[in-house]
């Protein structure tokens, strides 16, 4: 006699509660693909449109408007460059203070609390502030891509050194080491070459943000795409677009090496 | 590590001379390098708007205070359209993605030469792009609303859905997979009943976790006029009405922190 065989379903098993989530889902998906209001003569065009999107990314142009495209990425680079520095700077006694073992309670609960209001602060919000109080420019986009690097970076090192080997550290205060001399000799050794690796991609996401805050007016390649968008001038934007993604693509291959070699 | 004699006693190094020396360049390099960033950055700043800063944040935040509270019905409507944005977007990116980190993945892509580098460099397009920038495209291309905003975010969310999962998949235990293609099952067979199961977990952990980012970054793609509260929000800036913009900052950060601590919530009641 043969027996049908029924794998048995993964996360909700009885059969009610599936059909009455899949039924409440669906509802949902009516609901608000209702609300979007479609113009299917603007989404022909937009075929049209995207079509020659396609195209200019098959042939960027990038001599038309090469100065422009070099200025941004100049600003662009830079503004990653030191922000992503500056950030480091000032992550490191953020994030030691906000690591339980080794910090005060008082102190820890600021530096938490300072991530936290980092890290939930969107980089476009900032940006938007930030230039209004320091004018347009590479300026602001510096100290808000900063202030994003400090809250992630804090944030990730206190986890590390949260999650540290604890033989070591009493090995070296049990030689009478004093609390400079324990970070040195026992916890950053520990923590560096994922360290390194965080920075790197640190450098990488600023980079990649400084393109969308110079939407909003702070500097950087941002503001060229959408000048180049704005135009219509799609193989310009396409030139842009794939020189990020180039860049982008080399930050992940030297990452990856300078952690081998960090090691 | 190395003992060196000097005259009389031992003296301890970290280091080998020649390694200190290295290092020591290493760093007058990056500091140099710094130098020369920061100096190319700020060759157009107007120093005179940086020291009058702290002026301007009082003026601002003067302005700023009290907010608009009888704003607040007026964004019910446009938050609704974020969240359908984030949703709707996420349901999408995801689907997409299946297929792609398959593809992507070492263990099951059909062609390692030819198949996996289009799939890699699909993930790579997607995540270097941000979804502001995905927005700012697709308004050029199909016109402002939230049909540009929802294809946004799921092309942004292919590529980091796609990179997770096929990280995943290949770190899967094969010795389901060699069990059932012993029994003669096809490749979709093998797929469903012995990778699938695996990766479920981290999937759906995955997916929420880029539901809760995609929120975060719905809530400003009406910047560039992809529907949603940016709208209101840009619509907001350009009048220079500041107790509007807070209290729009203000709800984008209510939304942000509800939808993470309700994605939190699931991933704790699922996995």
């Amino acid at each position: 006699m043969m027996r049908a065989w029924h794998r048995p379903h993964y996360i909700i098993p009885q059969a009610k509660w599936r059909w009455l989530l899949w039924a409440c889902f669906i509802l949902y998906l009516i609901v608000a693909t209702g609300s979007i209001d479609l113009h299917w003569s603007r989404v022909l065009e937009g075929f049209e449109r995207g079509w020659r999107f396609v195209h200019a990314f098959l042939h960027p142009n990038f001599t038309t408007r090469w100065s422009d495209i070099q200025s941004g990425m100049i600003e662009s680079l830079t503004m990653s460059l030191t922000s992503t520095f500056v950030g480091i700077l000032l992550s490191i006694p953020v994030g030691i203070g906000a690591a339980s073992n080794i910090s005060t309670k008082s102190i820890y609960a600021l530096c938490r609390f300072f991530i936290s209001i980092s890290r939930s602060m969107q980089e476009v919000i900032v940006a938007i502030f930030l230039v209004a109080l320091f004018g347009f420019g590479t300026f602001a986009g510096f100290l808000t891509l900063t202030f994003a690097t400090i809250g992630f970076l804090a944030k990730l090192l206190a986890e590390e050194i949260e999650g540290i080997h604890k033989a070591p550290l009493e090995a070296i205060r049990a030689t009478g080491a004093s609390w400079l001399q324990t970070l040195h000799y026992a916890i950053m050794p520990q923590i560096m070459p994922r360290l390194v690796g965080l920075w790197l991609y640190r450098f990488d996401i600023n980079f990649r943000e400084s393109a969308v805050i110079g939407i909003v007016g702070a500097g950087g390649i941002g503001a060229t795409l959408n000048t180049a968008i704005e135009r219509y001038e799609y193989d310009s934007a396409a030139a842009v677009l794939l020189l990020i993604i180039a860049i982008v693509f080399l930050c992940e291959y030297v990452s990856g090496y300078l952690r081998k070699w960090f090691i | 590590m190395v003992h060196l004699t000097s005259e009389e006693e031992l003296i301890w190094q970290k280091r080998m001379r020649l390694k200190a020396w290295l290092w020591w360049f290493a760093w007058l390099f990056c500091i140099s390098f710094f130098m020369m960033c920061w100096q190319t950055m700020t060759r157009d700043t107007m120093w005179v708007f940086i020291y009058d800063a702290p002026t301007q944040a009082y003026d601002l935040l003067d302005r700023m205070f009290p907010p608009r509270w009888s704003y607040l019905p007026t964004l019910l409507k446009p938050l609704w359209d974020t969240l359908n944005i984030a949703t709707i977007g996420t349901l999408i990116g995801i689907i997409l993605a299946f297929p792609i980190a398959f593809l992507a993945a070492r263990t099951t892509t059909p062609s390692v030469l030819f198949v996996r580098p289009i799939a890699l460099f699909i993930i790579v397009a997607s995540r270097s792009i941000n979804s502001l920038i995905w927005a700012l495209l697709l308004v050029a291309i199909l016109g402002p609303g939230l049909l540009a905003g929802i294809i946004a975010i799921a092309f942004r969310s292919i590529g980091f859905v796609a990179k997770l999962l096929y990280e995943a998949i290949e770190e899967v235990d094969q010795t389901p997979v060699e069990a059932l293609s012993a029994t003669g099952a096809s490749t979709l067979q093998v797929i469903d009943y012995a990778i699938v199961p695996q990766i479920l977990p981290s999937f759906i952990g995955i997916s929420l976790f880029r539901w809760d980012i995609n929120i975060r970054e719905s809530t400003i793609l009406g910047l560039v006029g992809a529907g949603g509260i940016g709208l209101e929000l840009q619509a907001s800036l350009s009048i220079l009405a500041w107790p509007q913009v807070i209290l729009i900052v203000l709800l984008i950060f209510a939304t942000v922190i509800f939808s993470e601590a309700l994605s939190a919530k699931i991933r704790q009641a699922i996995l």
